[in-house]
């Protein structure tokens, strides 16, 4: 199946890669020919020539080649963000995760997993510290360090985040929320520094997660409403000749959430890292210094402080959106109740 | 992009691996649990603390600005009612001594108008006592004079007539 939908993609996608091939060789062999010349001056006659040239070439070269070279490129990438048996420190050597196998599931130690446990052991200390920091001060004391800098994170979470979207009984949901924001968040940033890798960028990671909230919004859900209340959450208050469209869409809405929230994480994480990649593969490909320093480098480093931003941000938003499914999920026929007490003292 | 786009369709990104999920199941839970322990529990409750702390010392706050306020207000009405009694005292104080003045005046002035009245009903009666004593003396020093004429001339016709004149002139005098 997967080969077949390769040979597709590859017969649709050869005609460009060839012409991104052939534009190569041309540039490589300009850069040969001319290696004595200033290389600036060199730069815009094979920018202004290679199109041209790439049609020749397109037509007289051989298409394996290139192909095979572009897949090379496409390998790095893809085992770089991708789940792998080894922790690969290049070029000190690697080491091989143990496989664990347990009742005919696959249990290994991945690279993901490590990376979640070196997050999960930042994260214990960084909470240990901030505990002991804050426990250490008086009530008028103003704390410092890294207590401050997480005691301010966690008054945004518990103010901005929770307070402002779940409502009242927000505080059941503090730890969690607090905790999903600060996993993501070193997660995020654990791929972002060398021989790291982003466990986030992983949809078994980001599904995970999504079904913490899930979970956590159904359960809070149906605690808040009771079963009868729940069921009625569904009907979404319409009609009852509409409830058969109403309730379908209501219970795909329950599941598209969480979706929603591991495609988000996932994809971001993954993206930053693919484009990064890509870029910094734009130079092999083209095997040209001048592109390495004109555009891979500068670039590369604009997507690393986008993703920067983007682990913050990310970090938040599922964050955010968990608590905002919970308020929904809970709050929302408490409103309904609130109106109708409100009309039934009119 | 287009890169991506193969590694994307081309599988392995989407796969579904059972043991990382355990893992992250694992790892999250564990991570939460002790975390909620040894750092969101305090900082929370810190937090709600320090809140309630602010809370209290603004009311605080509000409640002395609102005592201060009443215990100007009440010293600013002590101080009105001390100046207006101030005031009233000055004023009842003049008029006391403005009476007094007056009375101590007008006693100040019958007292001279009586005493005038005594000293000239004194001076009156001195002067009739006087008048009498001159009368009595007049008449004695007429009566001796009258011895010398005697004594001197005893023509007792022209001296009857000598006498009459001078008791007529002396009543006439008198009166």
């Amino acid at each position: 199946m997967r080969v077949k939908a390769n040979a597709k993609i590859l017969a649709l996608i050869v005609p460009v890669l060839l012409g991104l091939n052939s534009l190569s060789g041309v540039n490589s062999a300009y850069a040969e020919t001319q290696a004595h010349e200033s290389l600036p001056a060199a730069a815009a006659p094979a920018a202004v020539h290679a199109p041209a040239e790439a049609h020749d070439a397109h037509g007289t070269e051989a298409a394996g080649a290139h192909g095979s070279h572009e897949e090379k490129a496409g390998d790095v990438i893809m085992h770089h963000v991708q789940d792998s048996n080894v922790l690969a420190f290049e070029p000190f050597g690697e080491i091989v995760l143990p496989h664990i196998e347990v009742a005919g599931y696959d249990l290994s130690i991945t690279k993901h997993v490590v990376m979640m446990w070196i997050a999960a052991v930042i994260l214990l200390l960084v909470g240990a510290a901030a505990g002991a920091g804050i426990k250490k001060i008086s009530i008028r004391q103003a704390p410092s360090g890294i207590a401050n800098v997480i005691e301010a994170l966690v008054d945004f979470i518990r103010l901005d985040v929770a307070k402002s979207n779940i409502g009242h009984g927000y505080e059941k949901h503090l730890p969690y929320l607090i905790t999903v924001f600060f996993f993501i968040l070193v997660c995020n940033l654990l791929g972002l520094i060398p021989y790291g890798a982003t466990a986030t960028g992983n949809i078994n990671v980001t599904l995970t997660l999504s079904i913490f909230t899930f979970l956590i919004t159904q359960i809070a859900a149906f605690k808040e409403l009771g079963v009868g209340g729940y069921v009625k959450h569904l009907t979404a208050g319409t009609h009852w000749s509409l409830w058969i469209i109403m309730i379908p869409i209501e219970i795909i809405g329950q599941f598209t959430k969480p979706f929603a929230l591991t495609i988000r994480l996932f994809a971001n994480m993954t993206a930053g890292h693919i484009i990064i990649l890509s870029l910094i593969f734009i130079s092999f490909i083209l095997k040209s210094y001048i592109v390495a320093a004109a555009v891979s480098v500068p670039f590369a480093i604009f997507i690393y402080l986008l993703e920067l931003f983007v682990a913050f941000l990310q970090a938040f938003v599922f964050t955010m959106l968990s608590a905002l499914f919970i308020g929904l999920a809970t709050a929302h026929e408490e409103h309904d109740s609130h109106e109708l007490e409100a009309s039934g003292h009119h | 992009m287009l890169t991506s786009g193969i590694i994307l369709l081309s599988g392995g990104l989407l796969n579904p691996n059972p043991g990382l999920i355990f893992w992250t199941a694992v790892t999250f839970v564990i991570v939460l649990v002790i975390l909620k322990k040894i750092a969101w529990g305090p900082i929370v409750s810190m937090l709600e603390e320090r809140e309630k702390g602010i809370q209290s010392a603004i009311d605080r706050a509000h409640t002395a600005k609102e005592e201060a306020e009443s215990i100007l207000k009440k010293n600013r009405e002590m101080l009105a009612k001390a100046d207006a009694e101030a005031d009233r005292i000055i004023r009842e104080g003049k008029e006391y001594a403005d009476k007094v003045r007056t009375e101590l005046t007008e006693k100040a002035q019958a007292e001279s108008q009586k005493m005038i009245a005594a000293a000239k009903e004194e001076i009156e009666q001195e002067k009739r006592r006087a008048l009498d004593v001159l009368r009595n003396e007049v008449a004695d020093m007429a009566v001796k004079g009258a011895e010398k004429i005697i004594r001197t001339s005893l023509d007792a016709e022209r001296q009857k007539a000598v006498v009459n004149d001078m008791i007529r002139e002396m009543a006439a005098k008198r009166n």
